[in-house]
């Protein structure tokens, strides 16, 4: 499997791609830094950086590589390999690549302008793990998506719509749905829908950091507890990771079964 | 002649220049502070010795000056009030009192000083409370660098650290307040100045004014206090140069305005407070060169605020920079540096060229659905934000600032 893995690393390398991604986010942190000197403001900013982009990127990332990628599949199935290494080696590469230029092109340009000294080093740490996690997530379902139709612009069309709807729909169909339903108590339900979408479980882990004393103005006793103690740092991380478990396991599943 | 008839007056004269100095040690011939108190001559010192002196109920009526050395405790043994004051021109110093007695019929204090002038309490320190320092119908006193320890839990069995009831020109400055119900509390008292008081981790305010008039407050800090600073029902306050930090929760304000008219607030920090400023019928008012920093609301109006003025304020990475409910608007919001501007400055005069709306569509949406909270910071919301901002439906189209500066105000 690491055979895999590395190769599938060491062809995302050759093909500049991750050189591009790489250099983008270090442009970006750069940029951002030179234009205001404030670190905690810069994390503000990044974090809608993360939860819009860095999604869509793994997204677009995965479905490119697996169509691209599918007649060395092809060709690796003949070989005596279990399935589920070859398409979870092929995984790890393309998002450990993607992974690695997130954190090393933000980490470099927030380093050199003195993170080390600065207090929101925590915050800054927090953004590189929801980054990584995202990058998990979204590769993964890329990869299921891509799996899952043959036809090249079909598997790019549900994979973006994918994207879109997590990003930007959900949120507005759950903004309508707490104000249809405002007269009944909602923040069971405010919680529920906000660990369903890994966008906004990242968007809510962050909150926690920056914006705790916004969140703790709202009284209900679940919020409380959620927002108030380290449950929702624990619930929203533990999240995550059943989040980047439950597709890559469906994934796992789906590659068993197909018939190639 | 002339010298001699000096001389005959000066020694005529009564007065500190023949005080005495009584000593109370436990082997001294005054071995309590009660005995103390009774031998002493007007304008007397008496000089506690260290040691503890297990008392309460004690009472000075004549003015003289009663102080503590080092070490010199007086430990009332939750047995009502410690100690009275009620005559003119008495000084306590140094004293460490403890121990007062919980009641739920009467306001026991550590210090009680009852219609008296020109008072001095300084260098006091008060532990296990009900009431710390209560001054009723006194003025022309001060309160100096007290140190002020409570161990309070709920507000129905604690106390206030300083009370002021019916006071006049009291000054209160460098005390420690921590842990009592409300720090500071001021009711029907005018022109009292607070300056330099630490006021933290208290159960309700930090500083709380009912009905006075005429009073200012100066470089103090209140932090981490159950509902932060409240000032009510009040005219013709200064706030200057204070500190108000990290008082968290969903009642709790960095500081509460209700009822004020005419007041000054400048140059003051709100630092990570679920909400920096709360203001409900409160007019007239100026808000110059405040920081507002990281708090999840930096100004709420409630409502029936007019003709206020924000000039020269920093609002930097709040949740909310203003938030509003209603769609009229009588403020004026004049040069301030807010970090959510997006505008620019072509002619490089230092003030943005296009006008700042900081008053967001989502603040609203969470005015009237608290549970849309979760969806802070959601690229959807910034998206409604955005088009909200270009063409205002929901928000007071004149509520903008028309010139906000281009780099915080430092």
């Amino acid at each position: 499997m690491f055979k895999i893995v590395r190769y599938s690393f060491q062809d995302l390398l050759r093909s500049r791609w991750s050189y591009v991604y790489f250099a983008f986010y270090l442009l970006l942190g750069f940029v951002m830094l030179f234009l205001n000197h404030d670190l905690a403001k810069g994390v503000i900013t990044l974090m809608n950086v993360i939860i819009i982009l860095v999604p869509l990127i793994a997204t677009i990332f995965g479905v490119m590589y697996y169509y691209s990628s599918r007649e060395f599949t092809a060709l690796l199935l003949a070989q005596p390999i279990r399935r589920s290494r070859i398409f979870l080696g092929q995984y790890l590469g393309v998002a450990g690549s993607l992974s690695l230029s997130l954190v090393l092109g933000l980490g470099l340009p927030f380093v050199l302008y003195g993170l080390f000294r600065s207090p929101a080093i925590w915050d800054f740490v927090l953004l590189l793990v929801t980054g990584v996690f995202l990058n998990l997530i979204f590769t993964a379902l890329a990869f299921l998506v891509a799996l899952s139709n043959d036809n090249r612009i079909k598997g790019f069309g549900y994979a973006v719509l994918l994207w879109l709807f997590l990003a930007v729909v959900y949120d507005g169909i759950f903004l309508l749905s707490l104000i249809l339903f405002e007269e009944y108590p909602l923040d069971s339900f405010a919680l529920g829908a906000t660990l369903l979408n890994p966008i906004d479980l990242s968007r809510t882990l962050i909150l926690l950091k920056l914006d705790i004393s916004a969140l703790l103005g709202y009284t209900g006793a679940v919020f409380k507890a959620f927002f108030g103690t380290s449950l929702g740092m624990l619930v929203s991380l533990g999240v995550l990771g059943l989040w980047t478990a439950a597709p890559v396991a469906a994934l796992v599943r789906k590659a068993r079964h197909k018939d190639f | 002649m002339k010298p001699l008839t000096l001389l005959l007056f000066l020694l005529c004269l009564p007065g500190p220049a023949r005080a005495q100095v009584l000593e109370v040690c436990a082997s001294c011939p005054l071995p309590t502070v009660a005995a103390g108190l009774e031998q002493a001559a007007p304008y007397d010192t008496v000089w506690v010795r260290s040691g503890v002196y297990r008392e309460s109920g004690l009472r000075i009526e004549k003015p003289l000056t009663l102080m503590g050395e080092a070490g010199a405790v007086i430990d009332g043994e939750h047995q009502g009030e410690i100690m009275q004051v009620a005559s003119d021109s008495v000084s306590v110093l140094g004293l460490h009192l403890r121990n007062v007695g919980v009641s739920y019929t009467q306001d026991h204090a550590a210090l009680r000083v009852i219609k008296s002038k020109y008072f001095r309490l300084e260098n006091l320190k008060l532990e296990g409370l009900f009431f710390g320092i209560y001054l009723e119908k006194s003025s022309q006193g001060q309160v100096c660098n007290n140190q002020i320890l409570g161990d309070a839990k709920e507000e129905f069995n604690s106390g206030n650290g300083i009370q002021l009831w019916y006071c006049q020109d009291v000054e209160v400055s460098g005390n420690t307040v921590h842990r009592v119900r409300d720090g500071i509390y001021l009711e029907f008292s005018d022109r009292i100045q607070i300056a330099g008081n630490i006021s933290s981790g208290n159960v309700r305010y930090g500083l709380h004014f009912m009905f006075s008039n005429h009073d200012t407050y100066t470089n103090n800090l209140f932090e981490d206090n159950g509902a932060g600073v409240a000032v009510m029902f009040s005219k013709d306050i200064e706030m200057v140069g204070n500190t108000f930090r990290k008082n968290w929760g969903t009642a709790s304000f960095g500081l509460l305005l209700k009822e004020i008219n005419d007041a000054r607030i400048a140059g003051n920090r709100f630092e990570e407070n679920t909400v920096g400023i709360s203001i409900e019928g409160s007019n007239r008012i100026e808000y110059l060169n405040n920081d507002f920093r990281a708090n999840g609301w930096a100004i709420k109006v409630r409502g029936a605020c007019y003709t206020n003025l924000f000039s020269g304020n920093n609002f930097m990475h709040n949740s909310f920079d203003v938030s509003y409910n209603s769609k009229v608007n009588d403020n004026r919001f004049e040069g301030n540096y807010w970090s959510a501007y997006s505008g620019y400055d072509l002619d490089r005069n230092g003030y943005g060229d296009v006008p700042h709306r900081p008053v967001k569509l989502f603040s609203y949406i969470v005015n009237r659905t608290p549970e849309t909270l979760v969806l802070l910071r959601s690229p959807f919301m910034d998206l409604i934000d955005f088009s909200e901002r270009v063409s205002p439906v929901f928000t007071p189209d004149n509520l903008l600032d028309p010139e906000p500066l281009i780099r915080p105000r430092p």
